[in-house]
């Protein structure tokens, strides 16, 4: 996939659009790739981001999508409807961390 | 477009059988995807190995499962593969389109993707082969026009599937079309939006003949069966008499010995408590026998192809339960296994290694079933007698 320029950073994202190097995320990247899944982050966008990272900096895994939902005490439908495109592809995505290998 | 030299491939088109790459031959005609996965696969038979990258994750729009993401490790050299993706569709109950239908899924898929399919994967579904990412949401807007939409895949409910049953056959000992379209539509949650430790699969077929093989390749398999004797018209039986050794084709290739017959009076009996429901005779005999009056199926847990344990044959789990809608009951003891499959297994395990981990008594006692003696897999060598910690203090 194309690099995802912010300002005069570029940064390498692979096939499927994640961060090649996850150190690279901040907020503003946070908000560039939102934007390529059509998502405009609100306050309820970065509870979730924030447990995710904080999860991941704690584990270096992502959560299960259930230990996700318990946590966050969302529904898979309400985590959809922030997400559409769910919790691996576009929460763990914009949340800058490694692609899921078959957690979420 | 490039003319590969492919001379791998084409030991594959030698031999009378149909051909899988003939078919791409025919494909590549008009697709440049086709011409392209043509080339990087005599190249990955060359260098016998896979020429995909490894997971990708792609999809539609509320949509966790349904498309498999596959990229060319070798874009360069293979333009048009770069982006292969897979769909996922949900097929129609017991694989019954008209070719109205067939034409519009043919057309959509030679406008948006490589024009290959595969009707049907081993899920059931139909597999449209190679797309590119921008594809997909137009893709799927366009099939879900024509009131079809995407399966499940990853760590999900696989798309249920059954075998025809009584659409053709008469020895359906219960509607499997109608179960597998109630259940599918009762859970397409847990079928689109992956939640689980791992996948779980429901196959349905409707008499004991297993037609879709649900007990070697779905954790839970509904299998068709009938309480009290095999129905027998003795008039047919002398039918069969007249012609043919019903001894030597059915007597003796009863596994129990359950089914005797007499030569004078040319009848047949059968020892019904012995019979183990195998269809052998109802099989060899359709004109003479049925299977008995009250149907319903069998449950039976913990199919699988081997990952983390060996292969297993899923097991009893419920001898007997009655297929009739709204399943209410069969669906309550669903949600009860995946509960406690969901709370209590390991990434990338699957239900029947949960029981082998935990041990059956703790599955029966979290999905309140009793043991009973069918569960039994090996008489004597394995027989589920378990103690509580209750049991012992009393
Ligand atoms: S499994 Fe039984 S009911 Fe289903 S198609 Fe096969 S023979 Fe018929
Ligand atoms: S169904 Fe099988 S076990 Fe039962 S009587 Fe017929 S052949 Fe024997």
């Amino acid at each position: 996939m194309a690099d995802l320029k912010i300002g005069d950073r570029s940064l390498a994202l692979d096939e499927d659009g994640f961060l090649e190097d996850a150190e690279e995320w901040d907020e503003e990247v946070a908000n560039a790739i939102a934007a390529t899944e059509e998502v405009d982050l609100t306050e309820e966008h970065w509870a979730i981001i924030r447990y995710l990272r904080g999860y991941y900096d704690e584990f270096q895994v992502a959560p299960m999508v259930r230990k996700m939902l318990k946590d966050t005490g969302k529904s898979q439908a309400e985590i959809y409807e922030l997400f559409p495109s769910g919790p691996g592809k576009g929460a763990c995505k914009i949340a800058g961390l490694p692609k899921p290998t078959g957690c979420v | 477009m490039t003319e590969y030299k492919t001379p791998m491939m084409d030991e594959l088109e030698k031999g009378p059988w149909p051909s899988f790459v003939t078919e791409l031959r025919e494909a590549a005609k008009g697709s440049a995807m086709a011409e392209d996965l043509i080339g990087q696969m005599e190249k990955s038979y060359e260098e016998k190995k896979g020429l995909w990258k490894h997971g990708g994750i792609v999809g539609v729009k509320g949509y966790g499962s349904g498309v498999i993401g596959r990229y060319s490790d070798l874009p360069e050299e293979f333009p048009n593969v770069r982006e292969f993706h897979t769909m996922r569709v949900n097929q129609p109950g017991g694989w019954f389109y008209n070719t109205e239908t067939l034409k519009k899924i043919c057309d959509i898929w030679e406008e948006k993707g490589s024009g290959l399919f595969n009707f049907h994967g081993a899920t059931g579904d139909i597999i449209l082969l190679g797309t590119t990412t921008a594809e997909l949401q137009p893709t799927f807007d366009l099939l879900s026009e024509q009131g079809f939409d995407l399966g499940g895949s990853g760590s999900a409910l696989r798309t249920p599937s059954s075998c025809v049953g009584p659409a053709r056959c008469e020895w359906a000992c219960f509607d499997t079309l109608d179960l597998c379209y109630d259940l599918t539509m009762a859970f397409q949650d847990y079928m689109h939006r992956p939640a689980w430790p791992y996948k779980f699969k429901i196959k349905i077929s409707g008499c004991p003949n297993d037609c879709v093989a649900a007990i070697a390749r779905s954790d839970l398999s509904i299998i068709g069966t009938w309480k009290g004797p095999i129905q027998v018209r003795q008039e047919a039986v002398k039918e069969y008499a007249a012609s043919w050794s019903i001894d030597r084709y059915v007597t003796n290739t009863c596994p129990t010995k359950a089914f005797y017959y007499d030569d004078e009076k040319k009848e047949v009996r059968i020892d019904n408590a012995n019979c183990v429901r195998c269809m052998n005779c109802i099989n060899k005999m359709p004109k003479a026998l049925k299977p008995g009056k009250e149907r319903g199926a069998s449950l039976l847990i913990g199919g699988k192809a081997t990952i983390l344990r060996s292969a297993f044959m899923s097991w009893v789990i419920v001898p007997f339960m009655k297929m009739e809608p709204p399943y209410t009951e069969l669906k309550d003891l669903i949600g009860k296994i995946w509960d406690w499959w969901d709370e209590n297994a390991k990434s990338r395990e699957r239900i029947g290694e949960l029981i082998y981990r935990k041990g059956m008594p703790e599955f029966l006692r979290a999905t309140g079933l009793p043991a009973v003696p069918q569960m039994v897999r090996q008489p004597r060598a394995n027989p589920y007698v378990f103690w509580d910690q209750d049991d012992l203090e009393k």
